[in-house]
């Protein structure tokens, strides 16, 4: 009986698999990127720096002790060595990850919003609207985007709150771009073309059928953004104008240890190790996604 | 063509106002009075308007602008506050070294970095391209101001084969094309080139990959065609666009170089900027900004044109 069973649904035509959702394969492919894994598990490792930071720290990083100064990297109670006031390194730098962090992707965060915003007002509503806007976005592009971040945090004054507004302002504009070029696309596309023709309005289209497809794209150029973002964001605490003394932050850290690279070279270079190791795992994050979201390979 | 050129050109002149524009407000979005800097504590009311009155502060913003922009294009940039210089002669010295090191830097970045990508592109999905991207995810990630730090205690504090800082002994204003001087320009411009080095060595491997995909390359093999050969079309194909990125990143290095020169403390602008910030002298830092972006801007033009002769399909795009 059994074996009967068994052979009609062997010969039976086999059921169409249900194709795996869009998300589903992006996710798919992500996992099974080695590159973008390691990546991913050092951007969460340093997340929990940032969440946790002070209970994982072996020591306070903020007391300070004249005596043991400068000590080297491997010094018995300070694994990392000590900085200029004392203050153990290691703790220092896993605390560091906090503001480091926040900084950084702060400002790509709110240009993400803003850009967004501006992008998808421009490019669906075409015409004079987008040609001031997108005027107005050129103006800004056409400043490097170093330059026009001095530039601002500088006459607006040392400070995270304007160092965050200054990378805001410079990230908009290039965000704003991608997403008025992905949404002008999406714009004249048929299925578009048809909710506006059964009468939806402005609103409802760019929110149901306009949004959806948009959001992938800015969302992948914005990671894109968080490695050069966490750069300028320690390159102005580097300068002194961003995060003020004695918080740990990883710029500042090595504004204030430029000065003992003739006495611990080592120790002065690691705040800059850190800022390179999280850059280079955005970078490749950033990259993973891209290609995970990749509909054509 | 020329139609195309001309247009291209009147499309930067709004551009080169708006800069005009930011650079203005700059002043404007300054916290506290831009005269208190240079005002002693117990100035009388008399001075203050006086002052007030030298530098236009008591006319209206348009009125203000106006001035600012005729005199910008008479080449009067202001008065430095803290140094009572002119701006403008501040400025181009400043610019000269800037770009003497950024010229140097994109150089070896577009050297090296055209090489990675080329090589990349050409043996793509091999180990060779997996290093060659690895270098250039690297070159891209690299905050160079720290770069710059293990530069000097490298090759300045631990082997002691190059100078640390400064632009050598004839200071700020007498650079000579000698060893002794050059010897001051090595590390700051190998450290700048790290970053033109990653973006050209990803343009060009995509470049390469996607020229060598095309029909016209297998049927250039097809025919017979030598590897020697393949490579002279395939530069040919790819030289517009990766000197197009290397004219783009001379542009953001002129314009980025603050953090490395600060480091270094090489005598350019991004020096001047940071002086111009920390002594609150706005005049100095809006005329720094005004030249360095109009300077961008101008770049760009100078990169679209050039890609427009050397690719005459753009034009007609």
């Amino acid at each position: 009986m059994s074996s009967v069973i068994t052979s009609s649904t062997v010969s039976a035509p086999v059921p169409m698999q249900r194709s795996r959702g869009y998300w589903a394969s992006v996710w798919q492919r992500f996992t099974h990127d080695p590159v973008a894994m390691g990546a991913a598990l050092v951007v969460l490792v340093l997340i929990a720096f940032a969440l946790f930071g002070h209970s994982i720290a072996p020591a306070d990083p903020y007391q300070s002790s004249m005596l043991k100064r400068l000590k080297p990297i491997g010094t018995p109670g300070f694994p990392l060595g000590a900085d200029e006031l004392g203050r153990d390194m290691l703790s220092r730098l896993i605390v560091g990850a906090r503001l480091s962090l926040f900084i950084g992707i702060t400002p790509v965060l709110c240009a993400f919003v803003l850009g967004t915003l501006i992008g998808l007002v421009a490019g669906y509503a075409g015409g004079l609207v987008n040609t001031v806007i997108m005027r107005v976005i050129d103006v800004f592009y056409a400043f490097p985007s170093v330059l026009l971040a001095i530039a601002l945090s500088g006459t607006l004054g040392a400070g995270v709150v304007n160092s965050l507004i200054s990378l805001t302002i410079v990230f908009i504009p290039q965000i704003a771009r991608v997403a008025e070029s992905v949404t002008t696309q999406v714009r004249n596309r048929d299925y578009v073309e048809a909710a506006r023709a059964s009468g939806a309005n402005a609103f409802t289209i760019v929110r149901v059928h306009v949004l959806g497809n948009v959001l992938g794209p800015i969302f992948v150029y914005a990671t894109s953004l968080i490695a050069v973002s966490m750069i300028l964001a320690s390159g102005l605490s580097f300068l002194g104008l961003g995060v003020k003394p004695p918080e740990p932050e990883w710029g500042l850290m090595l504004n204030t240890l430029r000065t003992a690279i003739y006495v611990q070279p080592w120790v002065a270079a690691l705040p800059g190790a850190m800022i390179f190791i999280t850059a280079i795992s955005f970078n490749l994050l950033s990259d993973g996604l891209r290609s995970a979201m990749d509909n054509k390979s | 063509m020329l139609l195309y050129l001309l247009r291209r050109m009147l499309y930067a002149l709004p551009i080169m106002f708006g800069v005009a524009l930011v650079c203005f407000a700059l002043i404007h979005i300054a916290p506290g009075d831009p005269l208190v800097s240079i005002l002693p504590p117990d100035a009388s009311a008399d001075l203050q308007a006086q002052l007030r009155e030298l530098y236009g502060f008591n006319r209206s913003l348009p009125e203000q602008f106006a001035m600012w922009v005729w005199r910008a294009l008479h080449g009067d940039l202001g008065v430095s506050i803290a140094s009572n210089r002119a701006v403008a002669g501040e400025v181009f010295t400043a610019v000269g070294n800037t770009l003497r090191l950024a010229l140097v830097a994109t150089v070896i970045g577009f050297m090296l970095g055209c090489l990675f990508g080329f090589v990349a592109g050409y043996f793509r999905g091999s180990w060779i391209d997996r290093a060659a991207s690895l270098v250039s995810v690297l070159g891209v990630s690299v905050p160079h101001y720290w770069l710059g730090m293990v530069m000097v205690i490298v090759f300045s504090s631990q082997l002691m084969w190059l100078p640390a800082t400064g632009a050598g002994p004839g200071g700020s204003d007498h650079w000579i094309w000698n060893w002794e001087h050059l010897q001051y320009l090595l590390l700051p411009a190998i450290t700048m080139s790290v970053i033109p080095m990653g973006i050209v060595a990803r343009t060009v491997r995509a470049l390469v990959a996607d020229i060598l995909d095309q029909e016209f390359i297998v049927g250039l093999r097809a025919k017979g065609l030598t590897h020697l050969g393949v490579f002279r079309h395939t530069v040919k194909n790819a030289a517009p666009t990766a000197l197009a990125v290397m004219g783009l990143q001379l542009g953001y290095l002129l314009g980025g170089s603050i953090l490395i020169e600060t480091v270094f403390s090489w005598p350019g602008t991004g020096f001047l900027l940071n002086s111009a910030i920390f002594q609150r002298d706005l005049p100095l830092l809006q005329g720094t900004i005004l030249v360095l972006a109009l300077f961008f801007v101008v770049l760009n033009l100078l990169v679209d044109v050039l890609q427009t002769l050397l690719d005459p399909r753009i034009a007609r795009a």
